[in-house]
């Protein structure tokens, strides 16, 4: 079985700075980590790997330095790593992004399950996996609380939404993104460490995934973030401090008043 | 671009019309004003009455486009997107908003790449460009840190999700008229590749935290799994739903559909309650776009506070029990 699990590196930081010009994250100066849900993606894998045997091949689509996010896949239990990265890919938008990747994942060829954290960190929209599955037009599940099972012709998955949770046959081949609720990620191990050091990662560009131009990077994408602001963090709310029995029932009577008000009782 | 009008798209559970839809025809009703178009609602569905289809004029839709098929008793990605996409592509709506629920997460990013259309995920503010007539997208990114303007210039149609509950539906008005189109798709777009075996509903009271109007959230301050109890009866009570801190959680008072925060829910009620919750980055990223927050603490630095409408510094084992006993009172429970 080939599983393919794309990965996206993040800022480890919550204070990340955006360029105010073009919209885009500045990633000088920030550590970058693998984002925190895709490593139950990887752990996914590396469970689906010893129970039904095949290989992992992590990818990401990032500057150079996100061979890093690849290694530490590695490290923890990934078989290989592969990175596209151009200056042609920068700026995109979900869109774009989850065109570069089934076009990288079409190229590596032959693959029966992908696997995708639930949403990066950082951007944050979530659309990247099913993205990805619509440019493939396979099937896929979101919200993947459990993989039950695998077969030849299917995989049985439990998805959790809103007032319950779904469970599904699947075709294969077939992408799913699951939630934090699927496992407990793994640490790297010695093994893997070493391993991860001496990995070789290919970089693909347009050429290397026969990818149409005008769908790359900035202009690719039909999205264009044309405003970065800082919320106000602060609400500037009402502060009580009550002491007595007596200015703690005040207090009570207050949030009542307040719930009346808010039409919520 | 001869595209024209505004979409959104209803949700229902076994029939009956979810409230999101009525919410989204809120927001695409200011839209379509703006626009001088048409307010849609595009509804799939098995067996919904004309009853519900109504419902959805008389909260403000011009017309509802409706898909009848046993497919949709159950959610599949497959027949939805395809149906979705084949629609926008007979009737191009220059602007489809979606709920940021399971199902429109689901579906609308998968349309966009079908359509060729920009999506912006999770807005919690829409407008329309003067001039341009461009959907003008704001939206929260980077764990809450930031947030984005976002247009699709070139694109029809315009694409966005929006938080649920981040806004009130408008007040149903019973008289208003408008067109139901029942719509007749080919088989070929109503094929599923996936095929659902069981349902396990949410049997846990108060699971459904994304959803709802009021949520109650404790955290590792309530310091005993009996303690938080005293979370779980205040929002009995008001007939919300629990939260926890990834501490309870991982405490195991709470189960982790309940965690609040970057790696749990987003929530967006219309009141969040929470004590013994000192406000980490991590659960504050959870809960700034809840519409009025009530925050107890101890600790008068607590970061909470800083995002409180109103801050009580106070034990919460005094302060709780006596909100519960005055809330019993008032509400006759
Ligand atoms: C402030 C801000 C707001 C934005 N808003 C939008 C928006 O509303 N709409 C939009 O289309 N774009 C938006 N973008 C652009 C978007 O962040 C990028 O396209 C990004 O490359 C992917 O989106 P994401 O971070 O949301 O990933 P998500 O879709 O949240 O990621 C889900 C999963 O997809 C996989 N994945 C995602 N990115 C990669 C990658 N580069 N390589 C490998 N695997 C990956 C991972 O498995 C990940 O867990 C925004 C960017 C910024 C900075
Ligand atoms: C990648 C990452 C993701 C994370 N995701 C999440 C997430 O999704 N959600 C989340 O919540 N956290 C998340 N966290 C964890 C977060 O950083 C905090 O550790 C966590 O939110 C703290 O939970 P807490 O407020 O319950 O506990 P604490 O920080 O221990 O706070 C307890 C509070 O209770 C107060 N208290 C104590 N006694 C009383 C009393 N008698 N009356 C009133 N108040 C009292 C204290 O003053 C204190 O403020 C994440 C962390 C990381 C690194």
């Amino acid at each position: 079985m080939k599983i393919i699990v794309p990965i996206k590196q993040v800022p480890e930081t919550s204070n990340v700075k955006m360029d105010p010009e073009t919209g885009t994250m500045i990633r000088t100066g920030v550590e970058p980590i693998v984002n925190p849900l895709d490593l139950y993606a990887i752990e996914e894998a590396v469970r689906l790997k010893n129970q039904y045997g095949g290989e992992i091949v992590a990818v990401t689509m990032g500057p150079p330095s996100a061979h890093k996010a690849l290694r530490e896949a590695i490290s923890m239990g990934c078989d290989e790593g592969i990175l596209l990265s151009d200056k042609k890919f920068a700026g995109a938008d979900t869109w774009s992004t989850s065109y570069v990747l089934s076009k990288a994942i079409e190229k590596i060829g032959n693959f029966d399950i992908i696997l995708c954290g639930e949403r990066a960190t950082d951007g944050d929209t979530g659309q990247v996996g099913p993205g990805i599955a619509a440019w493939l037009n396979i099937p896929f599940s979101t919200y993947v609380s459990q993989i039950s099972e695998v077969t030849e012709t299917k995989v049985t998955v439990k998805r959790i939404v809103e007032n319950g949770y779904q469970l599904l046959d699947v075709e294969r081949p077939t992408l799913i993104t699951v939630v934090k609720e699927i496992n407990f990620p793994r640490l790297p191990t010695l093994d893997g460490k070493i391993k991860a050091k001496q990995a070789e990662i290919p970089v693909w560009g347009p050429e290397e995934i026969t990818a149409e131009s005008e769908h790359l990077g900035l202009k690719g994408s039909p999205t264009r973030v044309v405003k970065i602001s800082t919320p106000k963090v602060s609400r500037d709310g009402e502060r009580f401090s009550p002491k007595t029995d007596g200015e703690m029932e005040e207090v009570v009577d207050c949030i009542i008043r307040f719930f009346e008000e808010k039409e919520i009782i | 671009m001869d595209y024209k009008g505004v979409w959104i798209l209803g949700e229902q559970d076994r029939g009956k019309v979810q409230t999101v839809s009525y919410e989204l025809l809120k927001r695409g009703k200011t839209l379509a004003e703006k626009l001088n178009v048409d307010l849609v609602a595009v509804l799939l569905g098995y067996q919904v009455s004309p009853a519900e289809l109504e419902s959805l004029i008389h909260y403000g839709a011009d017309k509802v486009v409706y898909v009848d098929d046993p497919v949709f008793g159950n959610f599949l990605p497959d027949p939805y997107i395809n149906s979705l996409t084949k629609l926008i592509d007979k009737y191009k709506p220059e602007i489809l908003i979606a709920s940021a629920t399971s199902t429109g997460r689901t579906v609308a990013p998968a349309i966009a790449i079908k359509c060729h259309a920009g999506l912006t995920a999770d807005c919690t503010g829409l407008d329309i460009e003067e001039g341009s007539r461009n959907l003008i997208q704001t939206r929260p990114a980077i764990g809450g840190n930031i947030l984005a303007t976002i247009k699709s210039p070139d694109h029809r149609p315009q694409m966005a999700t929006v938080r649920p509950h981040s806004n009130q539906p408008m007040d149903p008005d019973p008289t208003r008229k408008g067109e139901v189109i029942y719509e007749k798709l080919e088989a070929k777009f109503l094929k599923s590749r996936s095929r659902q075996v069981a349902f396990i509903e949410m049997k846990e009271e108060g699971a459904n935290i994304q959803d709802a109007e009021i949520v109650i959230a404790g955290g590792k301050g309530c310091k005993t799994e009996e303690n938080f109890k005293m979370i779980t009866e205040l929002a009995k009570i008001l007939n919300g739903a629990v939260g926890a801190s990834r501490e309870a959680v991982d405490l195991g008072w709470a189960k982790y559909p309940h965690q609040v925060g970057l790696s749990g829910k987003t929530v967006s009620p219309s009141m969040y309650l929470c004590a013994g919750i000192s406000g980490a980055v991590q659960h504050l990223a959870g809960i700034k776009t809840a519409q009025n927050i009530v925050a107890i603490n101890s600790d008068p630095d607590a970061q909470i506070f800083q995002l409180a409408d109103i801050a009580v510094e106070a034990d919460m084992f005094e302060f709780l029990p006596m909100l519960i006993e005055k809330l019993k009172a008032r509400l006759n429970k």
